[in-house]
């Protein structure tokens, strides 16, 4: 525990206010985020996260507890220095097309700049290192229109990195990118933290990046918040119930939700090498095959190679298939 | 700064004394330049009618097309930007006819006796207190919603529809009005630049310089509004205030030039486009000074050709301006998808 806490909260409801009404979405929340670490925020939609995040950031006011940030009540801090304290990145439609990249990251240091908002030598160094660090060095120049989608969300990353904030909050910061992109976003992300020693929150759906990359996850249901380690959070159970109502179930050795599958019979499998037991494994499922331990009693399937696979049926007649798509195409008929 | 961009820069800025000149020496009556050299470096002209003409009718109006043109031009930049809406506009907003309701209020109901053509300082006074107080009442009606209506859209619309309602209530008092008040008033719509009398020159001059100043001194709220009003507050923007301060600054240059030049469409809306695409850029930091450049040059322009006909009369402000604005609106809209700003 020797990573220095930057924010915590104690009690905090989380909600919405209006009318003379508060409309509480979550009650008796506790949490803490410290330096240098990368905190992934899970959950199903429309259970809160993004409130979650807002009242964090505080672009909306919580209802009751207490939110401390760097020893001080959240409440406490004007415009000016919580703009230095917190940084976001948010889903929000911008219309920056027509500034460049280096414009763009130039406002992260609004709240450093004076009233007519020149940049000081300094300010260009850390926006020159900024653009420098998300990797956009090339593209320095180019309009925001040009850019690709995972372009202008480093471009976005590194407005909020000029700010100097030691707190930075993204709002599904990947929820737009293919898979490449996903991956090294999240990536820079856990870099900056451990190298800038920067406390960094960001919601997210992408469960299969957030449980390699975060240093901790927190997970949010109806029921509250559950915080730890991904690999503590995984072997005590903790993601299981994430999509309780849903028909999905966390697979602990894969690391990722799959569809619960109601099986009709079992089936054993037996593969030269992990890799082939695994895809095995996973055309049987999806075929509603049980994958079972033993062989007794049960058709069992042999994988030799991709495009050797033994099948022997209940009695004892075998095929052998040169591919998954033969298989696939004709053992529902065998077993049948 | 780019090469292009500086050649840019250099253009609109040659353009501006060239049209400026051009305004001096074109009108419906054709005086010779070495006259109107004479006239203007203080000497005496062989008629007495032309240096009327010069120092009272085309020097004033001159000048007042160059301020009226950058501060409309100001104003319609800084409700696109507030508004995050390329259609944002002080004619669109209705905050134009708010301040048409306002004039049309002191000039139908003090009958006739503030006719355009008798420039009575006191009457022109009240007309301007009109026009103001209409364009801030808009204002305080977009403000109002504001506070509780969360799109701009939204906000754009209720604009859009006060606009209508100041409209009828418009058409209500003409109904209403004396003959020679309704006359007077479709005057006044038809929009000119000829509307402020050269002892009326330094009171306009002085307001609407304020107004311009005080927009230059919102660049900053400006750029950070460009990420969007969440992004702007993380940014440390005192949101409310940014807006309550960029709202007053376009209620009182619109509310100064409808009151002397009339409700003038279009340059509000267009030359902020222009701007951005010769540009190329949505920095406030260049795109507001070249916004204010630029719409002194194309209300020159427009000013130049209500002059066209020559010895015949002179066409109405308001069918020139649609003429060059409706079709740079069409360009932009057809082309959104390729131009920077939209994306």
């Amino acid at each position: 525990m020797g990573k220095e806490i930057i924010l915590s909260a104690k009690d905090l409801s989380i909600g919405y206010h209006s009318k003379g009404t508060n409309t509480s979405v979550h009650d008796h929340l506790n949490f803490s985020l410290r330096k240098g670490e990368l905190t992934s925020l899970l959950g199903p939609n429309g259970v809160g996260k993004s409130t979650l995040m807002r009242t964090i950031s505080a672009l909306q006011p919580r209802i009751g507890g207490s939110l401390t940030l760097e020893g001080k009540e959240l409440n406490e801090y004007n415009e000016r220095e919580r703009s230095r304290t917190i940084g976001v990145v948010l889903t929000d439609k911008a219309q920056i097309g027509g500034l460049t990249v280096n414009e763009v990251v130039a406002l992260g240091r609004q709240p450093h700049t004076g009233f007519f908002g020149r940049l000081s030598t300094r300010d260009k160094e850390l926006i020159e290192s900024a653009i420098l660090s998300v990797g956009l060095g090339i593209k320095r120049s180019s309009y925001m229109a040009e850019l690709s989608d995972g372009e202008r969300q480093k471009a976005m990353i590194a407005k909020a990195l000029v700010q100097e904030s030691p707190l930075i909050l993204l709002d599904e910061p990947t929820a737009f990118l293919d898979a490449a992109s996903r991956i090294e976003i999240t990536q820079l992300l856990h870099e900056i933290a451990t190298t800038q020693n920067r406390s960094i929150l960001l919601s997210t759906h992408d469960i299969e990046q957030a449980l390699i990359l975060s240093d901790r996850l927190w997970l949010l249901t109806k029921k509250g918040l559950k915080c730890g380690t991904p690999e503590d959070l995984v072997l005590n159970h903790q993601l299981d119930s994430l999509f309780e109502d849903k028909n999905v179930i966390f697979n602990k050795e894969r690391g990722t939700f799959v569809p619960s599958i109601k099986h009709s019979q079992g089936i054993y499998i037996k593969a030269e090498n992990e890799t082939l037991l695994r895809w095995g494994v996973n055309a049987m499922n999806r075929l509603g095959f049980r994958p079972e331990n033993s062989e007794k009693k049960i058709a069992s399937l042999t994988i030799m190679n991709a495009n050797k696979i033994i099948y022997r049926g209940t009695d004892q007649t075998e095929v052998t298939f040169n591919s998954f798509e033969e298989l696939t195409n004709t053992i529902t008929e065998l077993l049948s | 700064m780019t090469k292009n961009k500086r050649l840019i820069w250099c253009l609109m800025g040659t353009l501006l004394p060239i049209l400026f000149i051009g305004n001096l020496f074109y009108g419906s009556v054709s005086i010779p330049c070495q006259e109107i050299l004479n006239i203007l470096s203080g000497g005496e002209a062989e008629k007495e009618s032309w240096m009327f003409i010069i120092l009272e009718s085309r020097l004033p109006q001159a000048i007042t097309a160059l301020l009226c043109g950058a501060s409309l031009s100001a104003s319609g930049l800084l409700l696109q930007t507030t508004f995050n809406n390329p259609l944002a506009g002080p004619s669109i907003l209705g905050i134009n006819t708010g301040a048409s309701l306002g004039v049309a209020l002191v000039m139908l109901f003090m009958g006739g006796s503030i006719g355009i053509g008798s420039l009575a300082f006191s009457g022109f006074l009240a007309v301007l207190a009109g026009a103001i107080i209409g364009a801030l009442c808009v204002m305080a009606i977009l403000l109002f919603f504001s506070t509780f209506v969360k799109g701009t859209l939204t906000l754009l619309i209720i604009g859009i529809m006060v606009g209508y309602l100041s409209s009828s209530a418009i058409s209500l008092l003409n109904f209403f009005a004396t003959k020679e008040g309704v006359h007077s008033y479709m005057i006044w719509g038809l929009g000119s630049f000829s509307g402020v009398s050269s002892n009326q020159l330094p009171f306009f001059s002085i307001t609407i310089i304020i107004g311009l100043c005080a927009s230059t001194l919102l660049i900053k709220p400006l750029n950070a509004l460009l990420l969007g009003e969440r992004y702007a507050e993380n940014l440390g923007t005192n949101i409310k205030q940014a807006r309550n301060l960029i709202l007053l600054t376009v209620g009182l240059l619109t509310a100064c030039t409808t009151a002397f030049c009339g409700p003038i469409a279009f340059i509000g809306l267009a030359v902020p486009h222009i701007a951005r695409l010769l540009l190329g850029t949505s920095n406030h930091n260049s795109l507001l000074p070249f916004t204010l450049l630029t719409g002194a040059v194309v209300a020159l322009l427009c000013n130049l050709a209500c002059t066209l006909p020559g010895e015949n009369g002179i066409i109405p402000l308001n069918a020139v301006t649609p003429i060059f604005g409706a079709p740079i609106i069409i360009y932009v809209l057809i082309n959104q998808h390729k131009i920077q700003y939209f994306n």
